[in-house]
This record gives structure tokens, sequence and C-alpha cells, in this order.
């Protein structure tokens, strides 16, 4: 208690450059939590993805469609309990700006593939007897402030014109990490347009969920199905979700790694303002030191006085940076939900936060420390400032 | 009278361990800074080498892309006959109708596979990008199962240098050769004859119409008549506007991702050299009080520590900077969020990032020492003396 007090103290001798180390250690911190929360972010469409939904694409890449036939010869597959199918539409609604994902999906049974996204029985029961509706996210509704029954015009850029919708349905996501901004509408819409414009391009699909009875078998499944369709003209490529989606983000690993490069970079700068000024804090206090050995205390109470205080400065500010990092999380969120439909602070990452903030206490510690330790009680005495 | 410029030197060099230890924070920021500038320098260098102001780009209305495009046949033989169109030496049009798809191949020595760009090219393709040389090997046959392919492609892709083949669309291709396109996004493409690759993917349209106008400033002229024509659905850009705006979405990314980091991680080297030289005023109050007494201005002594904070911002500066130039060795290779094909570029330094990033070291030391260098200032020269 009385050591806590001691440290507690020293640490605030000097007031103005003990906040300013707190306060950059606030800010590495809250930045290290971001950078962490931003790739967590970055992710969230591999956590949310599930062990037992298989996609199927087509094997050359994903802008090359599958034909609509292939729904049947899947459902004969071994292992499949059901089977949906959609076709990414990338409309855009008024602006580019308003980015939100949007897909054509035979919605019944891609419902029935995503329990997470909960939609009521009479919505969903709007959905389906209307060609023309469609259903959104929460936020997304309340992003533009939409409601039931508003029609919905987005501009098609894989789809020639001007489509019209009408919302009949809002679901709700039923975990905190469900993607809540997307919009679906019915597939049927989509085939009969294109029947009437573009024949060539009618009756195909862009990619099939897949629902297997038992996801320890899923690997079996994937393999089974693509066997089906070897050396045809649409080759296929099954794999699951999270597999599918990881895909996407390796793509992006170069901004990734980056990310992940600069959220330790942060956090060596910080470490290098804490070593200073705990360096400039054992230069001046040497000659104390040299006091408490001629009292008697060893090498390893000094050590633990020198320890102790990096560590407090460090840990306060971590606290306060932690404390922080919530709100800051919020507003972000609320900023970027564009671009990040999920950004949580994940209870790891605070852990991190923790677990850096003990590194830079430590490490900055090292060096005045041994310089304490060290130091001859005559020479300690001798020198002045 | 100024007080020399050797005792703020002195000064850093006596409390190395500090001066290192708050150097190498800005050092750090700096580097941070200038690789983040270098990396928007390289993607807006590989963009501007990737189009040509003279030539255009036609799409499909509404498509955001070459790759959502399509063109019908006779909707790219209108555009042929426009009269804007230049002739080339042997008295073809200089238009080129493409076909762009993407497709997925397997990377060299991981099983990894990436997306890849595929152009069905015609004769003139080449003669309309400059930029684009053949290195290695010989131009493929018109009609033929015959493909190049760039070097970044040659690299990174298994089958991609001359003499390998490359399997998609059911057929078996043979690279004859490579091509280097410099800092431009063709690097990562594969080139083969349009009408082959047509039948292979059996996509019966054309996704893009490339032409090179005989006079730049009948853009408008032209533009205006395509897109008003009844008979066509198309769009046309110039073909640097159309590049540009295909990594809109990635530069306003670094955008906002560098200006937070910079802001973020300068606040945190601000406060080290802060300290630094509080700290720096607070051991020297002796010192201070007996150059006062020797007759030097407030001025002077403000002078003195300010310059003491600017050293030690261009020392950072200077070791950033030092290691940031080492990354121009290295390419970055990552998703194009908007059309979904790869996109890579360089870090590349300037010299405006070169005393951009100065400029930023000096600016920081400027703000962390601007505080104390005025505490130092306004001390009282009896009460300096007469701290011990």
């Amino acid at each position: 208690m009385y050591l806590l007090k001691l440290l507690w103290r020293n640490s605030f001798r000097h007031r103005l450059r003990t906040t300013l180390t707190i306060v950059g250690i606030t800010i590495a911190i809250l930045a290290f939590g971001m950078l962490r929360t931003f790739i967590n972010a970055w992710y969230a469409g591999v956590d949310a993805s599930s062990a037992s939904r298989l996609v199927t694409r087509n094997a050359i890449s994903l802008v090359f469609p599958l034909p609509i036939s292939y729904k049947d010869r899947i459902r004969q597959v071994d292992g499949v309990k059901t089977v949906s199918y959609g076709s990414w539409f990338g409309g855009i609604y008024i602006d580019e700006k308003n980015f939100f994902p949007n897909f054509a999906v035979e919605i019944e049974n891609y419902l029935k593939l995503y329990p997470e996204f909960v939609l009521p029985p009479e919505q969903l029961n709007a959905v389906v007897h209307d060609r023309k509706a469609c259903v959104v996210g929460r936020k997304l509704a309340e992003r533009f402030g939409w409601k039931i029954g508003d029609t919905i015009v987005l501009k098609g850029t894989i789809y020639p014109g001007d489509w019209e919708f009408v919302l009949r349905g809002i679901y709700r996501g039923k975990e905190q990490g469900t993607d809540e901004t997307q919009m679906f509408f019915n597939w049927d819409y989509l085939n009969e347009t294109m029947r009437k414009l573009v024949p060539r391009r009618a009756d195909q699909v862009g990619f099939y969920m897949v629902g297997v009875a038992d996801p320890s078998h899923a690997a079996d499944v994937a393999a089974a199905i693509d066997k089906t369709f070897r050396n045809s003209l649409a080759e296929t490529l099954t794999e699951t979700e999270k597999a599918f989606q990881l895909g996407f983000i390796s793509m992006t690993e170069a901004i990734i790694i980056a990310i992940q490069l600069v959220s330790f970079v942060v956090i060596i700068i910080i470490m290098a303002v804490v070593a200073n000024t705990m360096a400039m804090t054992a230069r001046e206090r040497i000659n104390e030191y040299a006091v408490f050995k001629t009292l008697g205390f060893r090498g390893c109470h000094i050590a633990g006085m020198v320890f102790g205080e990096s560590l407090v400065i460090s840990m306060t500010g971590c606290a306060i940076g932690v404390a922080l990092t919530y709100p800051v999380a919020r507003a972000f969120g609320t900023a970027l939900s564009d671009y990040f439909p999920i950004f949580n602070v994940a209870p790891v990452t605070i852990a991190m936060d923790i677990g850096a903030a003990l590194m830079v206490g430590i490490v900055a510690a090292i060096f005045p420390t041994w310089r304490a330790v060290t130091i001859r009680i005559a020479d300690g005495l001798r020198r002045i400032g | 009278m100024a007080i020399p410029f050797s005792y703020s030197l002195r000064n850093l060099w006596t409390r190395r361990l500090t001066t290192v230890l708050t150097a190498s924070g800005m050092a750090l920021v700096v580097f941070v800074f200038a690789s983040i500038l270098m990396l928007a320098e390289g993607l807006r260098k590989t963009l501007v080498d990737t189009g040509s102001a003279d030539n255009v780009k036609v799409i499909r209305k509404g498509s955001a892309s070459e790759v959502q495009s399509g063109i019908e046949r006779q909707q790219a033989a209108i555009v042929e006959t426009q009269p804007e169109v230049a002739i080339g030496a042997n008295g073809r049009r200089l238009l080129a109708k493409e076909l762009l798809v993407l497709i997925n191949l397997p990377k060299r020595g991981t099983s990894k596979t990436s997306q890849v760009t595929i152009r069905g090219i015609q004769p003139e393709s080449l003669q309309l990008r400059p930029q684009v040389k053949l290195v290695a090997g010989r131009m493929p046959r018109p009609g033929s199962s015959e493909i190049i392919a760039g070097t970044s492609i040659a690299k990174r892709f298994k089958g991609g240098a001359v003499g390998e083949h490359l399997r998609f669309g059911m057929r078996d291709w043979t690279v004859v050769g490579n091509f280097d396109a410099g800092n431009s996004g063709f690097s990562s493409e594969i080139w083969g004859d349009v009408d082959q690759l047509m039948q292979a993917f059996r996509r019966p349209v054309y996704s893009s119409v490339l032409f090179k106008l005989a006079d730049s400033s009948t853009f408008d002229a032209v533009k205006e008549r395509l897109e008003s024509d009844p008979r066509l659905t198309l769009e046309a850009f110039r073909e640097t506007r159309y590049y540009a705006n295909q990594s809109e979405m990635m530069a306003k990314f670094l955008r906002i991702l560098g200006i937070s980091l910079t802001v973020i991680f300068s606040l945190g080297a601000i406060i080290g050299a802060m300290i630094t030289m509080y700290a720096a005023v607070a051991n020297r109050t002796n010192e201070i009080g007996t150059l006062r007494a020797l007759g030097f201005q407030r001025g002077s002594i403000l002078v003195a520590f300010l310059l003491e904070a600017l050293l030690l911002g261009l020392v950072g500066g200077c070791v950033g900077l030092f290691f940031a130039s080492f990354l121009q060795l290295f390419t970055i290779s990552t998703l194009n969020f908007q059309t979904f094909s790869e996109l890579a570029f360089s870090f590349t330094l300037t010299f405006e990032i070169f005393y951009k990033s100065l400029l930023f070291s000096l600016i920081m030391g400027f703000v962390g020492g601007v505080l104390p260098a005025f505490r130092a200032a306004r001390k009282n020269i009896v009460e300096a003396l007469r701290v011990v």
C-alpha cells in the first residue's frame, strides 16, 4: 500500500511531463484499438459466415454466371438440404456514394439459409407475392428513411436501366455481428425483365447458396457438386461461405498487412516517448537512488520503483484510452457505415490494448532501471541535476 | 545578438539517449507520412500512365467499368464509323473493339488463386497504348489460341511466362510473349485475340471500344453524338478520366487512411518532442539565467530553444525519409473494390514528397518546441540563477 502511494506520488512529481506522457499513451492506445477494430470490421463477413452454407459459383470467376437448370441437379446431390440462388445486382441508389450491397435472390429459401436475418412472416409473405418487392436491412432503411410501401429506384450497372422496387419487408439481425445493410429482391423480377430486354442473359444466376444437412460433411458435398458439373460448359467451384469470404479478403491482403504494421508502429512510437520520460526521470533522481541505497534498499527495490512508476503511467494512459475506445468506435462506426456495416470493439482488442500498454511500460523502464541499479552510491551522491 | 548555433547542436549531443528516443519517434511518424504519400503518388502515376488523353473509351451506359459493360457488335460498328476517329499509318482506323473478363488463376508458389484480367484485343490495341512494349517473344497471331501476358502476371502466376500454357474457357492457351507496360495497370493483364476469347467465354458482345481522336478537341462533339444516338446506349470517356474514376474509391480510401493516421501519429510525436524540450528547459534553468545575465536577449533564448526542437525534428525527418526511400523496392498489389480486378502499384518517391515530409517533421519539431521555448525565454534572470 505504502509502495503504491510512493509510486503514485513519484509519477506526478513532474505533473506536466507525466500528463503529456499519459495523453500520448491514451492517443496511442486509442489509435491501436481503432486500427484493430478496423481490421476486425474487414473480417466481419468471415466471422458472420456459417459452416453449414456452401457457395457454388462459376469456376472461371465470379463474373461468369451459371445456368438456372443447375438448381435441381444440385438439390439431388446427397447431403444438400436447401438450395437458393441469386445474382449480385450492383444497382446504384441515386448516386454512387450511396453504395450498399443489393442482390436478386430466391428469397424464401435464402432466408431459410440465413436464420440470422429475421423477417416477420407477414412481411415475408408480402415479399414472395409481389414480383417487385424488396427487403432491406434495418440499418439501411434507417439510413435513407425508407418505410414499408416506399418505392425505391435503383440504377442498374450490370443490368441496364432503372429498376423500380417496392419495399415490403425490413429484416433485423439476430446477433450483433449480423449485417443489416443489405437489400434483396425477387430474382424472378430480374429474370423476367432480362428475358424481355436481353434474352441471352436470362435464366442465369450468379451463385447458388447451398445449405448442407451436416456441416461436418460440407467438404464432401462441395466436391460432389463440382463433380456433377465437371467438363460442362459452366464448371462450378463450390466452397464454404467462409472460404468464399476469405478469398475476397485475401485479395486485399496488402492493405490489411499495412494496417497491421501501422498499428504496431504506433505502439513503438509511444514506447520511444515513454522510454524518454522514464530516462529523464531516472536521470534526475540518480541522487535519490543513491540515498535509497545508502539507507540499505537493494537494487531490486529500486528496480521495482522505476518499473512501478513506468507501469503506473502506462496503465493510467491505457485505462483512459480503453474507456475512450468505445465512444470513438461508435462515432467511427456511424461515419463509416457505408464501408463497414459492422464496427464493434472486440474483447480481444481490449486485451491487446492492455498487453501493449504493459509492454510499453516494461520496455520503457528497462534502460533507466539498469542505470539506477548499477550506479555506485558515491557517484550517485556526487552527481548534480 | 544570437546564441551560436553550436549551442543547440551540442545540447542535443549531450543528451544523446533522449535525443535518439525523441527523434526515432518522429522518424517513425515521418516514415508513415512519407510512405502513405508515396503510395498515393504511386497509384496516381499508375493511373496517369494507364490512360492517354487523346483516347476515348466507350462503355455501356450506366456500367461503372469495362467489366460490367457489354456492347453489341452493331453498336460497336456504329462507333467505328464516327468521323473523329484517327486513321493509322496503314489506312486502318485507330480503333479497337475489346473484350474484358476476369478469371481466377493460381499464383506461383501457393495454391491460392487470384483474379486476373483477360483482354481480348485487336491489332490496333497495341498502337493505341504506346506505353505497352513487348519484352519477350512475339505478338499472338490473330485467330489462334495464343496469348501474351504482362510482366507482373509472368512473375506471379503459374503458366504466365513465355512458352508456358494456361487453361481457361475449356481451352489451352500458349503464352507466346510477355509485355511490359511500365507503371500502368496493363502489366497485370493477359491479352489474346478478341474473337477467339469471345468464343471461348461464350460472350458474344464486346466490353468496350477504344479509339484515338484525330483531333483531341473534338471529344465533346463525339461524346455528345454517341450518347444522344438513339441506336446506342453508350457512354464515352476520355481514357485518363475513365481510369481515374476506376480507382477513385481506392484513392479516397488511401487519402482518408493517410490523413487520420498522420494526425494521430504526429500527436504522439509532438508530445514526445514537448516532453523532451520541457525537460531540456527545466534542466538548464541555470544556464538560461547565465546566458541572460551575459546579455543575451529573451528573443535569442527563444530562438536557441526553437532551433534545438527544429533540429530534433529534422534529424527525425531525415532518418524517416531514409528508411521510407527503401520502400520504392516494393510493389503493392490489391483488389480494386470498384472493378474487382487486381491493381498493382509501387511506392513512388518524388521531390515533392521529399520536401513535404521534411517540412512536416520541422512543423512537428516547431509545435513541440514552441511552448517550452517560450517558457525558457520568459524566465526571470535572478530566479533562474538562484535555482540549483
